[in-house]
């Protein structure tokens, strides 16, 4: 971000800030109650807040590496600074545990804590305040009652003036609309309950959809494709760069098994969010599914590149390929150590896919697949995951730049990426970026692969 | 093209997207690094180029230019083994053997860069390999095991010896 740029957001952050203060800066504290005990609260609904937890990704961001899970402490590098997520656990005092219902709705619904205080938006509350009642009090319901984890999460990091809470009030002045879900008169009851639970739990914009220069989702561009530490959320709408038209059947699928057997394995953070939903019901997922598939339209797409003729494909790709004098040759690369695994025909999840039909080459930019290609895909732990060797350290800046220019062109119809080779090098200097692919843990991992495109 | 291993120049005569593992084994007769799957899964075949651990199976020559590698057979000899090879051994560290070479080289790569790695740092660094006999307990001895000897024999004379 320029300069100028960076002034001018905190200018109009002033402004806002001090109009904000004037109508919502100030919030008083919910007085503290001592948490219910777990027996108050009927199983059942307990394991309906659990289901809600997981879709909302609750554990992600509240569980520091290596840390007890809600205990929070997980660092998040915005452009901002660094924000600390906080203790959740029911610990008294270092996390939520003499928080009423309300205080708990309030955070949810408002953005604000017990204490009054304002949260920062890194907390996706644009998107939990369209929870229904029902479902906050489950959510209440299964937080306080978890094991309570006594940890106070490293104060943040923030620069000037975003370090003062109230500045938030302006954020949300400009930002923030607060108010339950709507449906859609003119949508079935399966697609408004999707569509509810992707924008008031899963929050699959907060990834999916890119952020203005003030770390607010843009209103005009949703899920036309945004960032995540490091790593590319792909375009859920039209824009999608998938070869491969995605259905809410393979959707469904791609969701419950962490893979797809025409789009491949969920890699990235995208593994870590497929971990979380394995308790999710199959109602609920294929609602979410049939809500995502119906935002992208792709029942009248054209057809996918991956999906026209063979040989029109490669006629394409073949000039583009063409090497350049002095070129590391991208095609040998490829032969010698990718095409073992992606070419061999071995089946999903374990065989590599086949890079026509996979999303990274065609994507708007190479993120993704430079950190899959650097830095590998581990295997989940104690249990089967599909998995990568990474090669950071067999191939150089150079020979990357080779292979992966080679492979946009051979398994995409999209221009060369620009700066491919810069984009190598930030990231190899940058930390590892190595997620563990979704473990598969069903006995027919080949069941319900949603149909064939 | 010209390929450094061990220290010695060789001339080889292949394509350049041959992988470096049938090279070594089939060209140089270096048998140390093993074919396991041919898909950089197993970690038989590793072994080191310019200090970093690679599967040599997944690595064409014409990526290996100018590089130094490194094999078990660049460790020590039957005669006069190197420290982690006479870890391996005093350890009884190998079952069958068939993954010990790639063991060797990634926690050779492991100890250049790190002398005295902890117990979590060997298990992480280790990962890629795999040994389907079960003897893991005795390869995370023989790596601390080869860390001590390294530090020893580096030491002054007359340095303690380790007991481990």
């Amino acid at each position: 971000m320029t300069v100028f740029k960076t002034l001018l957001a905190i200018i109009t952050l002033g402004l806002a800030a001090a109009a904000g203060f004037a109508v919502n800066a100030w919030h008083s504290p919910i007085d503290p109650v001592f948490p219910p005990k777990a027996g108050t609260f009927d199983p059942e609904l307990l394991r309906h807040g659990a289901g809600l937890a997981e879709i909302a990704n609750c554990n992600s961001c509240h569980t520091a590496p290596g840390g007890r899970v809600f205990a929070g402490g997980r660092a998040f590098a915005t452009p901002f600074g660094t924000i600390y997520s906080p203790n959740i656990s029911p610990d008294p005092e270092t996390g939520i545990g003499l928080w009423s219902e309300d205080a708990f709705r309030r955070a949810l619904a408002e953005g604000v804590d017990r204490q009054g205080r304002h949260l920062y938006p890194v907390f996706p509350y644009d998107h939990f305040t369209r929870l229904t009642r029902e479902d906050v009090h489950a959510l209440y319901a299964y937080f306080i009652t978890r094991e309570p984890v006594r940890a106070k999460a490293p104060a943040n990091e923030l620069r000037f003036p975003l370090n003062f809470r109230f500045v938030v009030a302006g954020w949300k002045l400009l930002f923030f609309r607060q108010g339950p879900y709507r449906p859609d008169a003119g949508q079935s009851e399966q697609w408004n309950r999707g569509a509810y639970l992707v924008e008031a739990a899963a929050h699959c914009g907060a990834c999916h959809t890119p952020r203005n220069s003030l770390g607010a989702e843009k209103a005009g561009e949703r899920f036309s494709g945004g960032e995540i530490e490091g790593w590319s959320a792909y375009a859920l709408n039209a824009a999608s760069p998938a070869p491969v038209r995605w259905t809410a059947e393979s959707l469904h699928a791609y969701l419950r098994n962490g893979w797809q057997r025409a789009h491949g394995a969920a890699l990235g953070p995208m593994a870590e969010v497929i971990d979380n939903l394995e308790s999710v019901p199959d109602d609920d997922l294929g609602a979410i599914a049939t809500y995502v598939a119906s935002v992208a339209g792709w029942t009248n797409a054209e057809p996918r590149r991956a999906e026209k003729p063979v040989t029109l494909a490669l006629t394409e790709s073949a000039a583009a390929a063409t090497p350049r004098e002095g070129d590391a040759p991208g095609g040998e690369i490829f032969q010698a150590t990718c095409a073992g695994c992606h070419e061999s025909g071995r089946p999903l999840p374990y065989g590599g896919v086949p890079l026509d039909k996979s999303t990274g080459p065609s994507a708007a930019t190479p993120t993704n697949v430079i950190n899959i290609v650097l830095w590998g895909v581990p295997p989940a732990e104690g249990k089967r995951s599909p998995i990568m060797p990474a090669f950071a350290d067999s191939l150089d800046d150079r020979q990357l730049t080779a292979l992966l220019a080679y492979v946009r062109a051979h398994f995409s119809d999209k221009p060369a990426w620009a700066d491919l080779e810069r984009s190598i090098r930030t990231a190899r200097n940058g930390p590892p970026m190595a997620y563990p692919a979704h473990g598969i843990d069903t006995g027919e991992p080949a069941a319900q692969q949603g149909e064939e495109p | 093209m010209k390929l450094k291993v061990n220290g010695r120049e060789h001339e080889v005569d292949a394509d350049p997207d041959t992988p470096l593992l049938y090279v070594l084994r089939n060209d140089l007769a270096l048998n140390a690094a093993k074919f396991g799957c041919g898909l950089g899964q197993c970690g038989a075949c590793t072994v080191i180029a310019d200090g970093e651990a690679i599967f040599s199976c997944l690595t064409p020559l014409l990526a290996l230019e100018g590089k130094a590698i490194t094999t078990v057979e660049g460790l020590g000899s039957v005669e006069n083994p190197g420290p982690l090879q006479r870890a391996f051994i005093d350890e009884q560290a190998a079952q069958c053997g068939y993954c010990i070479a790639g063991m060797m080289m990634r926690a050779e790569a492991l100890l250049r860069k790190n002398p005295q790695p902890a117990d979590a740092e060997i298990r992480a660094a280790l990962m890629p390999n795999l040994c389907r006999c079960g003897t893991h307990m005795r390869i995370l001895r023989a790596v601390r095991r080869a860390a001590d000897l390294m530090r020893t024999a580096s030491a002054p004379e007359g340095g303690k010896r380790s007991e481990r």
